[in-house]
Order: structure tokens, then C-alpha cells, then sequence
């Protein structure tokens, strides 16, 4: 519930309106025979039109999770949802399958990681774009599908896409196979794309295709755009809000250019020092965040991240005991931290800083 | 990796060894994978995984391997440690050709060659305890060190930063990092030479791949070990590497110092390679005409490779001459050689930042 009383009205920078996606205090658990898995715990955030949210956290953080929640592929008897996912003002959680079934593929659609897994080998490419169109336009004919799968793989940039329409998914290389995803993903025109790791599968030339053709993609139609990625350069390209999870809560959110800047969260630091990178100076040694990421079933008490970071012992003990409310740290930025912020700023800008 | 060289003054610098033998040459270096079709099994192609590479490794550098998948760069590791009969070309180690040595001709030199693998996943045994897996080198290789297998192991378990207690355990009560570990140990059983590393954090957290990084960095300081790292993350090569060598469909097309081959690269795929990663920097994607270069298309099929040079194929330099003729690897400058017909970055053009 600590998240709830933060829920304050959107930064200053995000458009007025009303949001297009508003997830409010969403927990997730899975009733497992080792005990309780909280994936997600209370997670809250707003998402405009035209806007594209990065979602970013170590594997085990939840992030996948509430993604597959959003798009109400969680409805097993294992799983138990709680809070708020409105989309466009409808609540999904309160909404029967039924109704979601309806939304998934023509409101909001998803990009998987693997596209290999996730297309069916049996079925031509085209057989599947051609199925997640009539799903949703039953009065559409054959015919008239055809030629939008046809469009759509155009669109993504599939070279004679009146011939490939008749490969099957083995017969694409990884980078086109991921534009088929893209196409499918698209062809109903969805107003929310959310994208699970879209490129980690694939090579960074691919890769930089993919990203510059996500982000026209959205250009285009406009569309609200989840990003959930393990690999804070990728958010960098795409996100203009980054949301970072740990341990199935979010520790910070605020927009890309000052989370970059000014991280407020020990967290942050943490991964932004153990990736070397391209754009700097070469470091002697790395930074690691030391420890490992804690199991769901058995999150450390208070802070999540308190076993594993290295300003714990300057809260009092109040991280071990009492879990850090997600706070406006400056407008529009968000962490959840015990550390004050003015201190905070200090050792980010006397400790961490110089070693980015 | 700087100070590496600085606490080891016995290791020559890579410009003054070349008179000197390097532990690892490798001659003209080639694999073709046969394919058979036919009633016959007659062979009717093959996959030119490896196409006559050369290079050497001087003892105590470490040498960074990139390239995209299917460039050749695993086999090219597997071959080396000879888990795969080379087709054409010879591996000398230490002045000894291994090139096509039996197992049991072999096995002596396994000592000196080890192999840290991928996916710590798969490469431990689920059904042997840690102490079996970091003790079966010795027992392998019938040597008894001194105060028994167990106290060995546990010493190296203590040296790759975890405690000897673990002893007992099965790789399933580990996380990923520290099954990475166990995999480390059991490479540096009997203190080898050389190891060959594939991709050795590609499989782990941000967070935890800089602490298997800074390891690796440790135990070379500390054991004058020789590093071949096979990777895909420029980034990460650009961090553990003394030299680089880059390769594509089955070549090494550009080989060089680590200072000299980022902030100059002769090599188009090497430009275009950089330039495509992504900078965990969102400014970056704001400035105007960024210079991004997007390679266009896949990577070509190495059973029917490009003729002459190949690249040429998504190449923005290429000309006639790089259909016709294949551009041989010569040095350019001092420890800088390179693959093509118009290198970029040369004599006369003032070298421009590699990730600007």
C-alpha cells in the first residue's frame, strides 16, 4: 500500500490529460508449494499516448511479470492479482476475460523476447498475421488480411514481402523473424505495444534496426510503448520515463534525462557503475553491486535492497525494519530510499559520479 | 587491465613480442561444416563456419574476440582448444602444433588449455557436487596435489569468491554468478596456461556480470593467465582486452591494439559494429543527425559466402574491386591490421572518436 499515497499527479513534462495506461498498486503473488512469490508488490505508474516507458531490473525483478499482468495472460488459479490496471479509463482487473480477450490484440498488444518460441512453427508467417487480423475484423475476407499482413510486413521493413508472407517462421533470419512479431503485434493498430526484451536475442546491428524501427513505428501511430529490458542502453534509445524495479517494487521512477544524470536510488548507482560503457573513459576496475538479487519468496525485511547496499548502515536500522516509501525526491522523480535526499545527492555527487 | 601489465613486467608489450614466440599462433585456421544430402550422403556443400584465420596470442595478454552470431567466433574458440578437428590450417601452442593431435596426444596439453563456457547452466553436471565438478580435472588427469583433492578445491573455490563450504552442494542450490564461478574454478584446477573463455557473462545480470568480470581480471593478475575471450558485447571486450580481434563470416577482419581498434577502427563493420551499441546516455538520441550508421539486412549465409570481400554485401564504401578481389589483412599502422579495400581512419584522415 506504500506506493498508493504516491500516486501524485503526473511530472510536470508529461502531458495533461488523462493517462492512457494507469497501474495502481498492482501485486501479483503465485501460490507455489515453496511458499508465496511475490513478483510484483505494489507497483504504480501512468502512461500517455505518444509516450514510451522504460521498464528496467535484473531477471527476478518483476518486470515481465507485470507486463504479462497488464495484458491479463496471468488469469491461472495460481495467481492472485490486486490493485488497479485501467486502460482508458476500463478496469482490466475487474473486466471478465472475456472483455480482455476482446482489448488483447486490438487495444494493447505485446512483442515477446523470443520470436521463435513465441511464433508457431506449423503456420506461415503470413497464416499467423492473417489470424491475429480476423480475430479481431471477423467481417474482413481472406483476401482483404492477406494484403494487410502484406502491408504490415512492408512496413517493417521485410524485403518482397508478397513472397516472404508464405515462409514459415524457421525460414526468417532473428532480426526479420522480430519484425514479424513487430507486424503482428501492430496489425489491429493497438494503442498500447508493450516490448519484453525485444532485442536481447538478437545482434547489436540487428538490434539498432529494431530499436530505430520501434521508435518510428510509434512515431507513426502514435501508440503508448512499454519497454522492459535488463539493458539500461537500450532504454537510453527508446524511453522517455524509466521505470527501475528491484525485487518486485519499483525503487525509482523519473524521466530518462535526469534518471541518467541524477540516479536517485543506491540501486541505480549500482547498475549504472557495473556496466562498462562504450562512451567513457576505460575504468581500471568495474563497480559490481555485490550480492546477488534476492529470491521473491523470501525478500529481505524492509528495503529489498538493503543486504546489498553499501549506505544501509547510514539510515538507522530503518532499513532493515521498514519498507522505503516511494517519494517525490525532486518534481517528477521518484525513489524509494530511507537515505534523505539531501544526502543522497551528496554521496551521488561526491562517490558515484566520478566513477560513471 | 592497465595495471595488469604493470604488476607483471615480465610480460613483453604486444609491440616488442612479435620476436618473440607467442604462446598461441594460429595459421590459416579454417572449419567447413559438410553438409550431405542425397541417398548417399554425398556431400554437396558446406558451412563455412572458420575461413583461414591468423592470429597469435602473446602469453599474459588477453585477446577479446567479437563478432555477431554466426561470424565463426565459438568454433573458432573450439577449435583452438581443440573440442573440434580443424578442417585446414594449424594451432601451434608454444611452439608445439596441436593441429590435429589425438585425445590422448591431447590430453597432457588439456592442462595448459581450459575453457570457461556460456551458460553455467548447462555446462555443470546437475548430479555432481561442486567439489566432484572443480575435482575432476585432477582426477582426469591423475594429479594428486599436495594435501588432497578436497583441500585443493576448496582453495579455489575460496579463490573465485566462494566459500569453501559449498563443497558439497549440487549446482542447483547456486545462482547464476556463482555457478559462473564454479565453472572458473574448475577451469583454473591446474593452473593452465591459457584460458579460453566463450561469452563468460553474457549469461548474467549487469550487476553480477562486473563482479565475474573484475574476477577473471583478479585471477589473471594473480596466476599470469593468458585469456582468449570470445564475446559479443563491445563494451565488455573493450573492458577485459589487451588486444581485439574482429571477426565476420568466418574472417578476422580487423585486428588491433584495444586503444587503437576503439578509437580508430580501419574496419566499416568495425564503425558500423560500435556505433551501433547502445549508450546508456538518453541525450545521445537528441542530438541532431547522430552518427549512427544502420547496417542494412542480415548477415550473409557463410555456406555460400559473398565473393571477394564479405562484407561488401552491406557495405556503404564497397566498389567493384570488393566483389573481385578479397582484401588481404595487412598492418597499417603498428599492431593495427585490417581487412578491406578503403579502411577508414587512415593516414591522413584525423581520427574521429569511435563512439561519437
Amino acid at each position: 500500500m506504500t506506493e498508493l499515497q504516491n500516486t501524485t499527479a503526473p511530472a510536470a513534462q508529461t502531458p495533461a490529460g488523462d493517462p492512457f495506461l494507469s497501474v495502481r498498486d498492482l501485486r501479483i503473488h503465485f501460490d507455489t508449494d515453496d511458499g508465496l512469490v511475490r513478483s510484483v508488490d505494489g507497483v504504480s505508474f501512468d502512461l500517455h499516448k505518444g509516450r514510451t516507458l522504460g521498464i528496467v531490473g535484473e531477471s527476478g525483478s518483476g518486470k515481465s511479470v507485470t507486463s504479462l499482468g497488464i495484458m491479463g495472460l496471468h488469469r491461472s488459479k495460481r495467481a492472485r492479482i490486486s490493485g488497479e490496471i485501467r486502460l482508458n479509463g476500463e478496469d482490466l482487473i475487474a473486466a471478465g476475460p472475456d472483455r480482455v480477450r476482446q482489448l488483447r490484440g486490438r487495444e494493447m498488444a505485446m512483442i515477446f523476447q523470443d520470436p521463435l518460441t513465441a511464433m508457431h512453427p506449423y503456420y506461415t508467417v503470413g497464416q499467423q498475421i492473417v489470424e491475429a487480423y480476423r480475430v479481431h475484423h471477423p467481417d474482413a475476407t481472406r483476401k482483404q488480411a492477406r494484403t494487410r499482413a502484406i502491408e504490415m510486413l512492408d512496413r517493417v521493413g521485410i524485403p518482397q514481402p508478397d513472397r516472404r508472407v508464405d515462409d514459415y517462421p524457421h525460414q526468417f533470419s532473428g532480426g526479420m523473424r522480430q519484425r514479424a512479431m513487430i507486424a503482428m503485434a501492430l496489425v489491429n493498430d493497438p494503442s498500447l505495444l508493450i516490448a519484453d526484451e525485444p532485442t536481447t536475442a538478437l545482434d547489436v546491428t540487428v538490434q539498432a534496426q529494431i530499436l530505430d524501427l520501434i521508435r518510428d513505428l510509434q512515431e507513426e501511430f502514435g501508440s503508448a510503448v512499454i519497454i522492459i529490458t535488463h539493458d539500461l542502453g537500450v532504454v537510453a534509445e527508446l524511453a522517455d520515463d524509466i521505470l527501475v524495479m528491484y525485487g518486485g517494487k519499483c525503487v525509482e521512477r523519473g524521466p530518462a534525462d535526469t534518471l541518467f544524470d541524477a540516479p536517485e536510488h543506491p540501486y541505480t548507482w549500482g547498475l549504472l557503475g557495473s556496466m562498462p560503457r562504450l562512451d567513457r573513459e576505460l575504468q581500471d576496475r568495474l563497480v559490481p553491486v555485490r550480492g546477488t538479487p534476492p529470491s521473491l519468496i523470501n525478500v529481505p525485511s524492509g528495503c529489498a535492497f538493503h543486504p546489498r547496499c553499501p549506505y544501509a548502515q547510514l539510515t538507522g536500522g530503518r532499513s532493515t525494519t521498514e519498507v522505503p516509501v516511494l517519494a517525490e525526491a525532486v518534481p517528477g522523480h521518484h525513489a524509494a530510499c530511507h537515505l534523505a535526499a539531501a544526502e543522497r545527492h551528496r554521496i551521488f555527487t561526491e562517490e558515484i559520479a566520478p566513477r560513471l | 587491465m592497465t595495471d595488469t601489465q604493470a604488476t607483471q613486467t615480465a610480460i613483453p608489450s604486444p609491440a616488442t613480442a612479435s620476436d618473440r614466440e607467442p604462446l598461441l599462433r594460429v595459421t590459416g585456421l579454417t572449419r567447413h561444416f559438410p553438409i550431405r544430402s542425397g541417398l548417399l550422403r554425398r556431400q554437396t556443400g558446406a558451412v563455412r563456419a572458420v575461413d583461414g584465420i591468423d592470429f597469435t596470442v602473446n602469453a599474459g595478454e588477453t585477446l577479446g574476440v567479437v563478432g555477431e552470431s554466426g561470424c565463426g567466433k565459438s568454433t573458432m574458440g573450439r577449435l583452438v582448444t581443440r573440442l573440434d578437428e580443424p578442417t585446414g590450417g594449424t594451432i601451434e601452442f608454444e611452439g608445439t602444433d596441436i593441429t590435429h593431435l589425438g585425445v590422448g596426444a591431447m590430453r597432457p596439453l588439456r592442462r595448459d588449455i581450459q575453457m570457461i563456457f556460456q551458460d553455467p547452466y548447462s555446462s555443470l553436471n546437475p548430479r555432481h557436487t561442486v567439489g566432484t565438478i572443480v575435482g575432476a580435472p585432477f582426477r582426469l588427469q591423475n594429479a594428486v596435489p599436495e594435501g588432497g583433492i578436497k583441500k585443493a578445491v576448496q582453495e579455489l573455490l575460496e579463490l573465485c569468491g566462494l566459500s569453501p563450504e559449498h563443497y558439497n552442494r549440487y549446482p542447483h542450490e547456486f545462482s547464476g554468478g556463482q555457478r559462473q564461478r564454479i565453472g572458473i574454478a574448475r577451469a583454473l584446477a591446474l593452473r593452465p596456461k591459457m584460458i579460453v573463455a566463450d561469452e563468460p557473462v553474457s549469461a548474467l545480470d549487469v550487476s553480477i556480470q562486473a563482479q565475474v568480470v573484475n574476477l577473471l581480471d583478479d585471477l589473471q593478475r594473480e596466476l599470469g593467465l593468458t585469456y582468449l575471450i570470445i564475446a559479443h558485447d563491445l563494451s565488455v571486450v573493450r573492458h577485459v582486452s589487451d588486444r581485439v580481434a574482429v571477426m565476420y563470416l568466418g574472417k578476422i577482419v580487423e585486428i588491433a591494439d584495444r586503444d587503437s581498434l576503439y578509437r580508430s577502427p580501419m574496419h566499416p563493420y568495425t564503425t558500423a559494429l560500435m556505433s551501433a551499441v547502445p549508450v546508456p546516455d538518453p541525450r545521445r538520441r537528441q542530438r541532431a543527425g547522430r552518427e549512427r550508421i544502420l547496417l542494412k539486412g542480415d548477415v550473409p549465409s557463410p555456406i555460400n559466402p559473398p565473393s571477394g570481400c564479405r562484407f561488401r554485401t552491406r557495405c556503404w564504401k564497397a566498389q567493384e574491386v570488393c566483389a573481385t578481389q578479397e582484401p588481404p589483412l595487412v598492418a597499417l599502422k603498428t599492431g593495427h591490421q585490417v581487412a578491406c579495400h578503403f579502411p577508414e581512419n587512415t593516414a591522413g584522415e584525423a581520427p574521429v572518436d569511435a563512439v561519437a
